[in-house]
C-alpha cells in the first residue's frame, strides 16, 4: 500500500490534488460528474469584494500544449459567493476548501478575507497577487517583494486561518518576492500563475484576444513551473503548492520532487474535466514504478 | 455532461467547405439545441460542435471548414474514434413555439434548426424554415428539412439560389407565432430587429472548457452575467442586451 496523504499548512490531504483557481468554478459543475470529494481540496473562483464581468470576449486563445485566457477575474462579488456560490459548493464538497481572493487595493484584499474569514469550510487563503488579466490590481501586487509583503501583512492581520500567497512569473526574481512574502507571515507559497502570453490571428491580422494579451497556460508551462517551485523551496521554509501545466501522476511527482507539498492542476480540467480522478486513480501505479511508499516523503526530494 | 467515445459512421462533404459527420455511441444525454465537444488530436482546446441531430445511438453533426482544426476534422474516416463531451448547454425550450414556429439558420448555424424541426413536427407543430447562406454552392439540407414536412425557404446573400438576400428579407413570406434562430452575429441582431414575436437565440463564442468551469465565454444579459456553454448557448429574446 502506498500514502498519498500530504499536509498543508497544518491541515491533512487525502492526496496532493488541488484543482486550481478559475478552472474549477466553485465545484459543483464537476460534482456533476464526479465525487469531488475525492480531491484533496480545491480552491475555488477567485473572489473580490466586488461583482465584476472580467474582459470583453474573445478571451480564449488555443496555443501548442496549452491556452490563453483573458477572463479578468469575473466573479459575482464576495457577497453574492457567500449568499450564493457557497451553499451549493457545501452541497457537493465536504472538506476544507481553499479560499483563492484577489484585489485591486490592499483594502479590497482584506476586506473580502474578512468577510470570507468567519466561513468554516475554508481551510486556506490563497491570495492572488498575480493575475495578468487585470490593470491597476492583480498581478501589480506580485511583482514587487513590498507590495507582495504588505498584502500579505494585510491579509495575516485578519485572519487565523493560513495564509497561502499565489505568485506571478512574470518577474525577474521570484525568490525574492517569496521571501518578502515569507517574511511577511505567509504560510506558503503558491506557484506559478500563468504566463502573459499573446496569439495574433492571420486572417484578421490581429491579436486573438480582446484584451490583446491574456495568461497562458497548460503544459507548455511545466518546465517553467518547475524551475519556479525548485528555487523557491531552497529559499523558503513555508510549504509550497506547485502548478503549471501538470495533468498526469508523472507531473504531480516531479513537482513535488521540485518541492511542492500540494500540487495545483488547471487548465487540464478544462480540456478533461475528468483530469484529476485519472491522475488520483493512476498515482499509485506510477508512485509504484519509481518505489515510491509515500509521497511525503518525496517533497523536495531533487534537491 | 459526459465524455463518451464516439465512432465515426461516415464523413462527408455535403456543400463548400461544410462536411456532415455520422457518429455512433451513446447519445442518451444529448438535447435539442445542445452541443459536444470534440477532442481532435493534435489540439489541445476540443472544438464545440452544435448538435444536427440524434436518432438512436447516431448523433449528426454538420461543420464548416474554418481553422485547424476542423481541417483535421474533413479528413477523420470511417472507424476512427473521438472522445466526444455531450450534453452540453441548456438548448431550445420547445413548450414556447406556438403551433407556427419559425427556425432561421443562417450558414454554420443551420444544423441545430433539423432536430428542432423534427421535434416541433414530431408535437404536431407547423414550422417554417428560413435557411440563409452566402450562395448555391453552400446551400445544404434543403431536403431534408422538406422531408420533415416543413414549409422551406432558401435565401442567398448573391441571389444565386432561393430568396435573393438575407433572411431577414424572406420574413414577409411567413406567418409565425414564435422564432428559433442560429447563425453569425450580424444575422441574428437583424433577425432580432425584424421579427415581431418573442424567440430564442443559439449564440456562438471562443471556448475554453464548454461546460462552465473557465468563464471564457461569458456575456451580459439583462437578468446578469451568463456563459454561452453552460447558461446558453439559446438566450430569450427578453434577455438580449442590443
Amino acid at each position: 500500500m502506498v500514502s498519498l496523504k500530504t499536509n498543508l499548512c497544518g491541515i491533512e490531504l487525502d492526496n496532493p490534488l488541488i484543482p486550481a483557481s478559475g478552472t474549477f468554478g466553485f465545484g459543483y459543475e464537476f460534482a456533476e460528474i464526479y465525487d469531488i470529494n475525492m480531491l484533496g481540496s480545491f480552491s475555488f473562483k477567485g473572489t473580490t469584494k466586488d461583482a465584476g464581468f472580467g474582459n470583453p470576449t474573445p478571451r480564449i486563445a488555443e496555443c501548442k500544449n496549452g491556452l490563453i485566457n483573458s477572463v479578468g477575474l469575473q466573479n459575482p462579488g464576495v457577497h453574492k459567493v457567500l449568499e450564493n456560490e457557497l451553499p451549493k459548493l457545501k452541497a457537493c464538497f465536504h472538506k476544507p476548501v481553499m479560499a483563492n481572493v484577489s484585489g485591486f487595493s490592499v483594502e479590497d484584499y482584506v476586506y473580502t478575507v474578512k468577510m470570507l474569514d468567519s466561513e468554516p469550510q475554508i481551510g486556506w487563503f490563497e491570495v492572488n497577487v498575480s493575475c495578468p488579466n487585470v490593470h491597476g490590481g492583480g498581478m501589480s501586487f506580485g511583482t514587487s517583494p513590498e507590495a507582495a509583503a504588505e498584502v500579505t501583512r494585510a491579509v495575516k492581520a485578519v485572519t487565523n486561518k493560513p495564509v497561502i500567497v499565489k505568485l506571478s512569473p512574470n518577474v525577474t526574481d521570484i525568490v525574492a518576492i517569496a521571501k518578502a512574502c515569507e517574511e511577511a507571515g505567509a504560510d506558503g507559497i503558491s506557484l506559478i500563475n500563468t504566463l502573459l502570453g499573446m496569439r495574433i490571428d492571420l486572417k484578421s491580422k490581429k491579436p486573438v484576444i480582446a484584451n490583446k494579451m491574456g495568461g497562458f497556460s497548460g503544459p507548455a508551462i511545466k518546465p517553467v513551473a518547475v524551475r519556479m517551485v525548485y528555487q523557491v523551496y531552497e529559499a523558503v521554509k513555508i510549504p509550497i503548492v506547485g502548478g503549471g501545466g501538470v495533468e498526469s501522476a508523472e507531473d504531480v511527482i516531479e513537482m513535488m520532487l521540485a518541492g511542492a507539498s500540494a500540487v495545483q492542476v488547471g487548465a487540464a480540467n478544462l480540456v478533461d474535466p475528468m483530469a484529476c480522478p485519472k491522475i488520483i486513480e493512476d498515482l499509485p501505479r506510477v508512485m509504484e514504478k519509481y518505489g515510491i511508499k509515500d509521497l511525503k516523503d518525496i517533497i523536495g526530494g531533487a534537491h | 455532461m459526459k465524455d463518451i467515445i464516439f465512432t465515426i459512421e461516415t464523413n462527408k462533404k455535403i456543400a463548400k467547405n461544410t462536411y456532415e459527420m455520422v457518429l455512433l455511441g451513446d447519445c442518451a444525454d444529448i438535447k435539442c439545441g445542445q452541443f459536444v465537444n470534440l477532442k481532435i488530436e493534435g489540439f489541445y482546446l476540443r472544438r464545440p460542435i452544435s448538435v444536427c441531430n440524434v436518432e438512436g445511438d447516431r448523433l449528426t453533426l454538420i461543420y464548416k471548414v474554418v481553422g485547424q482544426g476542423t481541417e483535421v476534422m474533413a479528413k477523420m474516416e470511417k472507424g476512427e474514434e473521438i472522445l466526444t463531451l455531450t450534453g452540453l448547454g441548456n438548448g431550445y425550450d420547445i413548450s414556447k413555439s406556438g403551433d407556427k414556429p419559425l427556425l432561421v439558420g443562417g450558414g454554420a448555424g443551420v444544423p441545430p434548426m433539423y432536430q428542432l424541426c423534427r421535434e416541433l413536427v414530431k408535437m404536431g407543430k407547423a414550422p417554417s424554415v428560413i435557411l440563409g447562406f452566402n450562395s448555391k454552392d453552400e446551400v445544404f439540407y434543403e431536403n431534408e428539412f422538406k422531408a420533415l414536412g416543413a414549409n422551406v425557404i432558401v435565401a442567398t446573400a448573391d441571389g444565386s439560389y432561393g430568396v435573393k438576400g438575407f433572411v431577414t428579407d424572406a420574413f414577409q413570406m411567413v406567418d409565425y407565432t414564435y422564432f428559433y434562430t442560429c447563425g453569425p452575429e450580424p444575422m441574428l441582431k437583424a433577425v432580432y430587429n425584424k421579427s415581431v414575436t418573442s424567440g430564442q437565440f443559439s449564440f456562438e463564442e471562443r471556448m475554453g472548457c464548454g461546460f462552465g468551469a473557465c468563464m471564457g465565454c461569458s456575456c451580459k444579459t439583462k437578468y446578469g452575467n451568463k456563459r454561452i456553454c453552460k447558461d446558453g448557448p439559446v438566450l430569450e429574446k427578453e434577455e438580449i442586451i442590443w
